[in-house]
């Protein structure tokens, strides 16, 4: 799993050209709609009001566009400017701000009905100096306690993220809950590998344990499971000869050949009757 | 694209900078407008939320004068048709917000307000 967080901070690993990248990539696309879908599902908002909304690294507008669909009405905050110029070319409806959540929010108290954060958390989780504020408890700290004083109460509060271990986890939560939060984790399909998300949610208010916190999604994933595409079909052939079947045969390598030789490759070799065949070790 | 709903929600958040921090007073604004969506619904839930004082105010330096001086009991269309024309359409592209209290500069440009702070500021 690439971690991008550990490579440089978010305003410097998102620039012109990986701004541009992340939001063009469908498989992207599709993940952050998803995700953006089951937040919105975890806030759990009253149907018929439309509410005011906090998008806490909108990024580029990618799960801002599902909130405009939805009819929210909402505001977002991003640090590297890249991806907000992205999204004030994509036209999304919502106000941006250039913010860096570490810093804290200067919102008035009660002005949101709901935050949500799509795979941001763990950008939070190293230091960039050696500042005592840009350390990532103080930073978190301070994100939580001014996020708490803005939402109204009740609401809630979703991030997704990607905890790189069970230590990330018990920060950020013991953190929240000194802020004031209640909720805990939500993890969606546990057992696999590759659908596996990890949700906070955090509630302001609500009169001490009256809100449950949601069930995580279970059992198979429907699309995009445990298992890899055409696993299944793989697994039939293999018990059908006994073998698996080279993916490398003849008429792969002549049919790559004939691709290189279209395209105009210099030293394609010529076919024979040779070809795909494996070297004996008598030779 | 600072629109004045949101103006009415931010505050200065400097470290320290506590009271007097609201409402941020533009300077140098250039102003577009961009119709959007009319709706009363969304408007009816967010009228608690407003601090008046301040929306007539930034709405008069931005030099729309059509909402009075306290909110009214009826809310009837016609009010909330400019309510929503004030909040939601009014976009600022360039200028600065300028902290009341602690003096601190928030430049807005492309209409993203820059809200990062240097070390020495940071709560």
């Amino acid at each position: 799993m690439s971690r991008p967080e550990l490579i440089a901070p978010p305003e410097i690993y998102y620039g012109d050209i990986e701004a541009t990248k992340y939001t063009k990539n469908t498989r992207n696309q599709q993940i952050q709609a998803d995700m953006t879908y089951r937040a919105l599902e975890l806030l759990n908002l009253p149907p018929d009001e439309p509410a005011f909304l906090l998008d806490i690294g909108c990024g580029s507008g990618l799960s801002g566009e599902i909130l405009d669909e939805e009819g929210y009405i909402w505001a977002g905050v991003d640090i590297a400017p890249s991806m907000l110029e992205v999204a004030l070319e994509r036209e999304v409806e919502g106000d941006l701000f250039l913010q860096d959540i570490g810093q804290g929010f200067g919102f008035r108290p009660g002005s949101f009905d709901g935050a949500i954060s799509i795979s941001v958390l763990q950008w939070l989780l190293n230091a960039e100096t050696s500042h005592p504020t840009s350390s990532p408890p103080h930073r978190l700290a301070r994100f939580f306690t001014t996020l708490h004083s803005s939402l109204r109460n009740p609401s809630r509060a979703v991030f997704q993220f990607y905890p790189s271990s069970d230590d990330q986890i018990q920060l950020i939560t013991s953190i929240a809950q000194k802020a004031g939060f209640g909720g805990g984790i939500v993890v969606d399909y546990p057992n696999s590998k590759k659908a596996k998300k990890v949700f906070l949610c955090l509630y302001v208010g609500g009169g001490g344990g009256s809100q449950q916190l949601p069930e995580g999604l279970d059992g198979e994933e429907v699309e995009e499971g445990g298992n890899a595409r055409f696993e299944r079909r793989r697994e039939r052939e293999k018990s059908k000869n006994g073998k698996r079947k080279s993916v490398k045969a003849k008429d792969w390598i002549l049919k790559k050949k004939e691709l290189y030789r279209k395209r105009g490759k210099d030293g394609v070799p010529n076919d024979s009757k040779f070809t795909g065949r494996k070297r004996r070790p008598v030779f | 694209m600072v629109r004045l709903i949101t103006h009415n929600l931010l505050a200065c958040h400097v470290k320290g900078c506590t009271s007097n921090n609201f409402p941020l007073e533009f300077k140098d604004v250039q102003v577009v407008l961009r119709e959007s969506e009319f709706n009363p619904d969304f408007l009816r839930g967010f009228i608690p939320k407003i601090e008046w004082t301040a929306l007539v105010g930034a709405a008069r330096e931005l030099g729309d004068t059509s909402l009075p001086d306290q909110p009214p009991e009826m809310l009837d269309d016609d009010f909330l048709k400019t309510l929503h024309h004030v909040l939601l359409e009014i976009h600022v592209e360039e200028g600065i917000m300028i902290c009341p209290n602690c003096k601190h500069n928030y430049a807005i440009s492309n209409g993203i307000p820059n809200m990062l702070l240097a070390e020495h500021e940071i709560g």
